[in-house]
Order: structure tokens, then sequence, then C-alpha cells
């Protein structure tokens, strides 16, 4: 019988809990509604595509006994994901970790979690719309997670140890927030829900700054798990291709055809060329005129372009910094030669 | 409890709406959708319609309103943050309520067909639908593990808080994310014990 202190005791601790969430959720799902037909049906195909070859190349690699991880990685990221890190002022972050999962899985693997936890969220938690979970695998499973983990390999490869393991994953964790909301920008910009210039500099600057926090916690994180299992993140024993690079260059294609249909028409330079085209071919006002519609006339409004330009500029800017800090973080938390010694252990 | 904060509306009650099959739900929810995302702005009696449609399933479904309210709010930060940046721009105030009116309608329909149907069902319409063994056979497990998981890291978070008192933040993220690398631990060693268990059961 429980006492009826107790009873309150226990209210508070769910109220608590209920209001730190609620604090918490900046997400970059898309909802539906947000994006129209042909958008929906683009990044579907997309989103299947790259889906349906990261599964292939699971079941032709993945040893059984590690069939059940997947699910479990899946159901640790979304786990994960409730507890908060507290950043300034009463706000706090979490972890999106696709390149994290990609750092310990191996690409085609974190493809299949995330596909699987973006699912999961869909149908059981309505978190993200169901027309708009191919662009939301497109942009977070596909594009952030392997562009992501291309990073991320790069750099392993140029900094061995755990150092540059460390810096590598903090770096491509930023990376990849950032990709994936410039995706989302192109494509709420491609439906004529909010304007391009518009949603590419608040997209994109909201997500350098989470970003940061995204970077340093799967840094801080593949530490942790570095330092109590090394066997998890060594690449012998994962599920990790040792030559990933035939099955990143085909995400990496199917990336370039996503953004090359959602960004490239927006971007500062490129409508002249594509509207030269068009009027060779003689249809400019079917393409063009359609892709930016009605609700993108706030695409006159002076300094808006200005806006984007400084955007772009401070993306470039920003991930110049961000590698300096990435490589000033790994040097501060990992000490020299730390982790080396674990490896060669049987 | 759990689900409570999950805000997953999980213990279902029996209702008209609960008892018709799954596939026919998720079709006639895709349907809604589709059209709800397809239909131009202008087309009021199509969003009446709907909303007429969703309310008589809220009804018959027995949901509580509260409940429905409170998954509104939480999930609507992206709608209030596109609202926000579209108030920027003087001309694109009328298509925004259309955006909203759309996204509502197909957020409450998902809500209503998820706390309807128990989420194996869904998982067998979409076997049924032809998605590939392996997927289905993850996300039943992430289905499965999903609040056990959540469970261990509000254990873990428990444990950290009532033994750490430290107020810097560089000491609390160092806490927070061993928490998270620990849950990844266990959450590795747990699918080993589950390998053997499906092996023991006779699995492939």
């Amino acid at each position: 019988m429980r006492s009826g202190r107790d009873q309150r005791f226990r209210r508070q601790l769910k109220r608590r809990a209920s209001t730190e969430r609620l604090r918490e959720r900046i997400i970059m799902h898309i909802p539906d509604g947000f994006i129209d037909g042909k958008t929906a049906a683009t990044t579907a195909v997309l989103a299947a595509a790259g889906v349906g070859l990261a599964l292939r190349q699971v079941r032709r690699r993945l040893a059984p006994r590690r069939v059940p991880l997947l699910g479990l990685a899946a159901a640790f990221l979304f786990a994960a994901q409730m507890v908060n890190f507290p950043v300034a002022g009463g706000t706090s972050g979490h972890l999106v970790g696709g390149v994290l999962v990609a750092a310990l899985l191996g690409p085609s693997a974190a493809i299949v979690v995330l596909t699987t936890v973006l699912i999961v969220q869909c149908f059981l938690f309505a978190d993200g719309g169901v027309l708009a979970l191919g662009a939301n695998i497109f942009n977070m499973a596909i594009v952030g997670t392997a562009g992501g983990y291309a990073i991320y390999r790069v750099m392993c490869r140029a900094m061995p140890g755990t150092r540059g393991q460390v810096a590598a994953v903090a770096f491509a964790g930023w990376c990849s927030t950032v990709l994936a909301s410039i995706c989302c920008a192109g494509q709420l910009a491609w439906s004529g829900t909010v304007a391009w210039p518009v949603a590419f500099t608040a997209m994109t600057s909201v997500h350098m700054a989470i970003g940061v926090g995204e970077g340093l916690i799967s840094a801080l994180v593949l530490l942790a798990i570095q330092r109590a299992r090394p066997d998890l993140t060594s690449e012998v024993n994962g599920t990790e291709p040792s030559r990933p690079w035939g099955e990143l260059v085909r995400y990496g294609l199917l990336a370039a055809v996503g953004v090359a249909v959602f960004v490239a028409p927006f971007a500062c330079s490129w409508p002249d060329g594509l509207e030269s085209v068009a009027a060779k071919l003689g249809f400019e006002h079917k393409t063009v005129q359609s892709a930016v519609s009605a609700p993108a006339a706030g695409y006159r409004v002076p300094g808006v372009h200005w806006a984007v330009g400084a955007t772009a500029l401070a993306g470039a800017a920003g991930a110049v910094i961000v590698f300096g800090l990435a490589l000033l973080l790994a040097r501060s938390l990992v000490r020299e030669g730390e982790g080396d010694t674990h490896l060669t252990k049987p | 409890m759990i689900d409570d904060w999950i805000g997953h509306y999980h213990r279902h009650r029996d209702s008209v709406v609960s008892r018709l099959p799954a596939a026919f739900k998720l079709g006639v929810a895709l349907a809604m959708i589709v059209g709800t995302v397809l239909a131009p702005p202008t087309a009021v009696g199509w969003f009446a319609g709907m909303a007429m449609l969703l309310v008589f399933a809220v009804a018959l479904g027995r949901l509580p309103l509260l409940f429905l309210l409170k998954r509104l709010a939480w999930l609507s930060p992206f709608i209030l943050s596109v609202a926000l940046v579209n108030a920027l721009q003087p001309a694109a105030r009328g298509s925004w309520l259309a955006v909203a009116m759309k996204s509502t309608i197909c957020l409450l329909t998902i809500i209503v067909v998820s706390n309807t149907t128990p989420f194996s069902r869904i998982l067998r319409v979409l076997k049924a639908a032809h998605v590939p063994g392996l997927l289905i056979t993850t996300i039943a497990l992430m289905h499965r593990y999903l609040f056990v998981l959540v469970e261990e890291a509000e254990r873990m978070r428990r444990a950290r808080a009532s033994r750490t008192f430290k107020r810097q933040r560089r000491a609390r993220w160092q806490a927070l994310s061993t928490v998270v690398g620990q849950l990844f631990v266990r959450a590795s060693e747990r699918a080993e014990r589950i390998y053997d268990a499906m092996c023991a059961r006779g699995w492939k």
C-alpha cells in the first residue's frame, strides 16, 4: 500500500521529467504537410534506393551473431536521445547519433539503424510525417550518416590512434548535422513552404549551433565506450568492412542526386545556369518559375540575398573553426598514445 | 508510468476503432494523409471533412482528450518554428495557415491510428507490404527493447544524479556521456545474450 506522500512525490518527479523533455525537443523531423507531392515522391525513391543498398550490404557482410545488435543499437539511440545535456540558460541538447553509430557499426548498418529509429518514431510516436518519412530518412540516415561517416574515415586515416578517432567523430558529427539541415532547407524550399533564403539561413545557422553539441557529445561518448570496452570501438571487431569506399561512393552518388535536385537550383549562382539551359530548351517558365513559386515571393526582399551569402561564408568559417576545436578537444581529452596498447590485445 | 513520459498511450482500451483490422486503418490513414497533403490550400471543405472524420474517430476510439492535446503540444515545435520564420515574410502568411492546418490534421491522424493499433499489428501490415525481413526484425527488436533501455537509461541517470554533486558543466557532460557510453556497452552485451536466446529457440 503506497502512502499519499509517496504518490505525491512520484507525481512531482513525473512532472519534472516531462517538462525537461518538452524543453529539449529541437528536432529536424519534417512533419506531414510541409513538403508537397513531388518532393515526397523524389525523396521516397532516393531513400528507398539508399536503404535497399544498405540492407543488401548488411545482409552480405554482417555475421548472424550481430543481427540483434542492429535492433538494440536502434533502441540505444532512442534511449540516448532522452539523456539531456545541459547547455547555457536552462536549455539542453541531446545526441542525434548518426555518426556515432556509423563509427561503431559501419555506414551501412548505421543507415539501417537510423531508418529503424525514424520508422518507429513515425508510426509509434507520430514524430515526423508518414509522407515525409522518405525525406527524413534521406536527410538524416543517408546524407547525414553516410556523409558524416565519409568525413570521419578521411580524418581517421589522416590521424591514426584514439586521438584522431575522437577528433574525427567530433568534426564529422558537426558536419552531418549541418549537411542534413541544408538538405532539409532545400526540400522545404522546393515544396514552396518556406522561401530558400529564409529556410537556408534559419536552418543552417540553428544547426551550426546544435552541431557543436552533437560533435562534443559524440566524441565524449565514443571515448567513454573506448575506455570501458575498447574491443567495441576497434575496427577489427566491428561490422565495418575494411574498405568501405565502394559503398560510400554509391551513397555519395545518391546524396549528390538529392543535392542536385533540392539544393542546387537555389544556390546563388546556379539559377542563372539553369535559366539559360531552360531558355535554350524553351521551357523556362515551367521549371524555374514553378520551383520558386508564390510563397517564395520574399526572394526579392533586399538583403536576403546577402544573408544567404553570409550564412554560406559563416558555414565555411564555422567548419574551419570546428575542425580546429575538434583537434583541441581530442588533445585535451586523450593522453598521448592512449588506447593504442588496448588495440593490440587479443 | 514510463509510457507516460515517452508520450505513448499504452493501455489499449477496447473500442470500435481498435477492433478494426490494422491494414484497413493504415490504408484509410494513408489515403487521408495523401489527400490532405495534395489538397490545394483553398479546399476548405476537404479540411473540414477530415477534421470531422478525426473527431468521429477520437470519439469512437475513446481516446482521452487531454492526452491528445498533450501530444499535439509536444510535437508542434517544428510547426511553430516554421511559423516564426514565415512571420518574417509578409508574402507567405496566407499559405502558412494552410500548411499548419494540413500538418495538424496529418499529425492527429497518425496519433489516432498509432494509439488504437498495437505496434505488432502495424508490423504485420508492413511485412505483408513486402518490407525487407531484416528491417522488420530490426524494427521488432527495437520496439521490444526500447522501453527496457529507456528504463535502464533512467535508472543510470538517477544513480548518477544521486552521487554527483558538482555543479560544473564540464563534469556533468563527462558524467552524462559516460552514462550514454555505458548504455551502449550494456545494449551490445544484451544483444549477444538475445542472439544466444534466439538460437536456443531455433531461430534461422
